[in-house]
């Protein structure tokens, strides 16, 4: 328990440094939002509304950083992380909300399932070490060097055009109100497949490769020659001592990628202009838009921490050795 | 001398196969009786291990069981070969017949199961009938019989010393009751009085149960301690075979010899400490004849020539023991 505390302690730490950070970079980029704006609207602006977007913005005060700084912890507890530039009046809270369940369930689930599906083969090729499984290896090491981008533009070259079933971007049909129904549904299931299949296609292999060598390690120890020895049966050596052991390693890398779930796949969001949090980011530097910048980092530095914080806790019940006593 | 119950007759064992293989255990002829301490010596990489690891055919790849027999005699039933057995029939026939425990003290357990778990994951292989109440009952019984408090059985085996994870290993080698254990090199990760302790004990429960053991070791003093035969490999084959009290006053090998005057006798004279001059042989590229030539102090002229045979001696007590040299030719060949 006192192990389990000094990691929140430590993870609190690092999630104040990180918003602290998160605060000045923007800051210190060149260019103000007001600017784009009215680069954007092409001079059609007022003076006077020039002025009154500086008042919104919370930039028309030439206060000191120091204050500006406590207000940005007050606000950021009541739950307001200012309004979009680029999507000026929404609230940042209201883009991320609308973007972030796009990429939840895009590489949330791919993550998910080439972990599964990875690890799992990873167990049999390490197992049967030597057997045609061993084949694999130099397809999926491969796949695992290939950047997920690079495949996406790939696939979007092969397999999609005007009578093609894989649309080439989007996140559903155009015109298409989000909604749990027979219409949204589909088409979006439609819409994610490819970009699903290339993330998939290229992170399962890393897990296949690691897990793979890791059974290879694990089997020479010890204890699975007394497993052996033991008369027990395969699958219980295979998975109780060999694979139970080998994916202890494995299971902080998943953690870390559960992290990257939010800020790892930009690049793919953007080939497949697929409307999640990564996409929006993209947007949202072209336009100079800082409140949605931070916004978008603090979720990823928070999911980053929170996984972090999710494998330390697994770890205490994989594996005996970290617990400490008393 | 009672009835054999392990007979292992021209055993060879190999790493590899073909011109790049090397043969690690040559023609080896042994039986291990009923009730005995049999130990076995050598130098590393004599080919004790690769031995135990042969006969129980637990050879990881690229080692490789090229001949011979194991003849193991079940209590009830008759004697067959275990390098003939089927998977599924090898797999009931480790541990409940043939248990092992290995020279690493240290890594033979788990390290993240509990002790109770990896005691009765074996009672749930062999006796699947056996309820969950009295197969945690009989683990708790037999870390009691090696001395360990039934109050471990939910620890971790980080939790435990190397002794007591040693002792625990002992524990698990018994669970089943097996005829025969095999202990390879069970206490080198051990301090010697932890060493002295835990073979005291075997030795004690040996009494009681009735178990043989097979004994690998490159100390060849505790064998001469707790051991009721002794046998000395050197490059793979055995060279000499006695009851540990006569190998001990007048080994008849000059390798034996060797081994016995590189430790000090604790009671007795002062000696001088000699040891056996050159390095073992390269299991590549073995001498002619008898390996040992080379760092033989009494090589002579059939040595580099031709391979001594395994056999009874001429000598007084030549009844009990057999030796591969040529100072002792033998009329009547073991095997």
């Amino acid at each position: 328990m006192r192990f389990f505390l000094q990691r929140v302690a430590f993870y609190l730490f690092t999630a104040w440094a990180a918003i602290t950070l998160n605060f000045f970079i923007p800051r210190l980029i060149p260019g103000d939002p007001v600017q784009a704006l009215i680069t954007k609207y092409q001079g059609q602006l007022s003076t006077k509304a020039i002025e009154s977007l500086y008042v919104l913005f919370g930039i028309d005060k030439n206060g000191n950083v120091w204050s500006e700084y406590v207000e940005y912890w007050k606000q950021l507890f009541a739950g307001d992380l200012g309004l979009s530039f680029a999507f000026f009046p929404t609230p940042v809270s209201e883009v991320l909300s609308d973007s972030i369940l796009w990429t939840l369930m895009l590489v949330g689930v791919t993550t998910i399932l080439s972990f599964v599906i990875g690890t799992g083969l990873g167990v049999l090729a390490g197992w049967r070490r030597g057997s045609w499984t061993d084949g694999l290896l130099p397809v999926t090491t491969f796949f695992s060097s290939v950047p997920y981008f690079w495949l996406g533009i790939i696939a979007i070259y092969l397999l999609t055009g005007p009578d093609s079933f894989f649309p080439s971007g989007g996140g559903a049909e155009v015109g298409l109100v989000p909604a749990f129904d027979m219409y949204f549904i589909p088409s979006a299931i439609q819409h994610s497949l490819l970009p699903a299949l290339t993330i998939l296609i290229s992170s399962v292999s890393g897990w296949i490769l690691s897990m793979r060598n890791m059974m290879v390690t694990v089997s020479s120890e010890d204890y699975i020659t007394v497993a052996h020895a033991k008369g027990l049966p395969e699958r219980r050596v295979a998975l109780g001592y060999a694979a139970r052991n080998a994916l202890l390693p494995n299971v902080s890398g998943f953690a870390l990628s559960l992290g990257f779930i939010v800020g790892g796949t930009f690049l793919v969001e953007i080939v497949f202009s697929y409307p999640g949090i990564g996409f929006q980011l993209f947007q949202a530097l072209g336009a100079n838009d800082y409140p949605l910048m931070q916004g978008i980092f603090l979720i990823i530095t928070i999911s980053v921490l929170v996984a972090n914080l999710l494998a330390d806790v697994v770890y205490l019940f994989l594996d005996p050795r970290t617990r400490k006593e008393g | 001398m009672s009835a054999p119950v392990l007979e292992i007759k021209n055993l060879n064992v190999g790493y590899g196969l073909g011109d790049q293989g090397v043969r690690a255990v040559r023609d080896v002829n042994l039986t291990l009786h009923r009730g005995e301490v049999l130990g076995l010596a050598g130098e590393s990489g004599s080919g004790k291990s690769t031995l135990a690891y042969g006969l129980t055919r637990l050879l990881a790849p690229p080692g490789v069981v090229t001949g011979g027999q194991v003849i193991y005699h079940p209590a009830e039933g008759e004697p067959y070969d275990v390098l003939g057995l089927s998977d599924e029939r090898l797999r009931k026939f480790r541990w409940a017949e043939t248990a092992i425990v290995f020279q690493g003290a240290m890594n033979s357990l788990n390290p993240v199961h509990k002790i109770s778990v990896q005691l009765t994951d074996v009672l749930r292989a062999h006796e699947p009938k056996m309820s969950e109440t009295s197969r945690l009952a009989r683990a708790r019984e037999m870390l009691k019989l090696v001395g360990i408090a039934a109050d471990r059985m939910d620890a971790y085996p980080h939790q435990l010393s190397g002794g007591m994870r040693q002792r625990v290993m002992i524990g698990m080698a018994l669970i089943l009751q097996p005829q025969v254990v095999i202990m390879d090199e069970p206490t080198t990760a051990l301090d010697v009085v932890m060493q002295r302790q835990i073979l005291g004990q075997l030795i004690e429960l040996r009494e009681r149960l009735g178990f043989s053991v097979i004994f690998i070791t490159h100390d060849l003093s505790l064998l001469v301690e707790f051991s009721d035969r002794i046998a000395i490999m050197y490059g793979g084959r055995i060279v000499e075979e006695a009851p540990a009290a006569a190998i001990y006053r007048d080994a008849l090998h000059p390798y034996s010899k060797g081994l016995l005057g590189s430790f000090p006798a604790l009671r007795g004279p002062r000696r001088e400490l000699t040891g056996i001059p050159g390095s073992p042989p390269d299991l590549k590229g073995m001498p002619s004849g008898c390996s040992f030539h080379p760092r033989c102090p009494k090589a002579f002229d059939p040595c580099a020539g031709n391979i001594p045979v395994l056999g009874r001696p001429g000598t007084g007590d030549g009844r009990t023991r057999s030796v591969a040299c040529w100072l002792h030719p033998t009329e009547e060949p073991v095997g």
